[in-house]
């Protein structure tokens, strides 16, 4: 963890390369449901509601947000345990979920999302005409 | 606390080699953010002339939940983290946040009147100021050259 600012050997590239000159992290996140619901919630410290967003796309949720935080100025890190960088992380979901009711809300950092599932469609019942 | 040992025993330390094969394992798989052995909060400081400055990142806590004490020259930093206990029957998926009570204990390089730190906590980071006191700045001095 000594590496800390903009060194490019130290970005993590998933997949597709960044822009940003920042690491992508994969956020701690913990999931459970009950039978109404799906939850989740994970921990991106640093991130304000305007850097996040948070898509669903078929049964594929991305959460991806940006660090804001900023190096006090004046001042150069002596000691360092974690970097400041960016989130992304994607779930596919095995259930449908009923995309219009999902609630999200970013408290301290730490982002909780409601997916309710979504009510199956009643059983239909198909007349077969007997020909002939 | 990692150590460097060269021409160590692996076996001799299981400990060391299993965080080795952790490291490997997380840099293959991305840079998790939830190795279970780090102490909470992971702290970064941040060092001028005039003081300093303490960041640590702790999601899901409020600024009332954290206890700061300073003695002297050293700052202690305590809280408890509690799960959140969903309601009804539910089954879990996954669990990598960890949860409990923390504390870390950071040793200043002086002692710091407890009346000028300042703390704050935004978007789940904490920021503690620590101004330098005034006694410990350095002072110039004047020499005047007898002729």
């Amino acid at each position: 963890m000594a590496d800390i600012s903009g060194d490019p050997r130290a970005t993590h590239q998933r997949g597709a390369e960044t822009t940003r000159n920042v690491p992508v992290f994969l956020p701690a996140a913990d999931i459970y449901e009950n039978k109404d619901a799906l939850f989740l919630s994970l921990e991106l410290p640093g991130v304000d509601g305007e850097a996040l967003s948070v898509t669903l796309e078929k049964r594929v949720l991305t959460v991806s947000g940006r660090s804001r935080a900023q190096p006090p100025q004046g001042y150069s890190l002596t000691h360092a345990e974690y970097r400041d960088g960016d989130y992304e992380r994607t779930f596919t979901l095995s259930e449908a979920i009923d995309a219009d009711k999902i609630e999200a809300e970013l408290t301290d950092g730490v982002l909780r999302l409601r997916l309710p599932k979504a009510q199956p469609a009643p059983a239909k019942a198909i007349n077969v005409k007997a020909v002939g | 606390m990692v150590r460097y040992a060269p021409g160590a025993d692996l076996w001799g330390e299981p400990l060391a080699t299993l965080r080795r094969i952790q490291d490997e394992v997380n840099r293959a798989f991305g840079d998790q953010r939830w190795t279970p052995a780090a102490e909470f909060p992971p702290v970064n400081i941040w060092r001028a002339p005039d003081g300093l400055i303490i960041t640590a990142e702790i999601p899901g806590v409020k600024l009332d939940a954290v206890d700061l004490t300073v003695h002297q020259n050293t700052l202690t930093l305590k809280g408890s983290r509690s799960p959140e206990a969903p309601g009804g029957e539910t089954s879990w998926h996954r669990r990598e946040r960890t949860y409990g009570p923390f504390s870390r204990v950071i040793e200043l390089p002086y002692a710091v009147d407890p009346d000028h730190v300042k703390a704050s906590v935004q978007h789940g980071v904490l920021s503690v100021e620590l101004p330098r006191p005034e006694t410990d700045k350095p002072r110039k001095i004047n020499i005047t050259a007898k002729s």
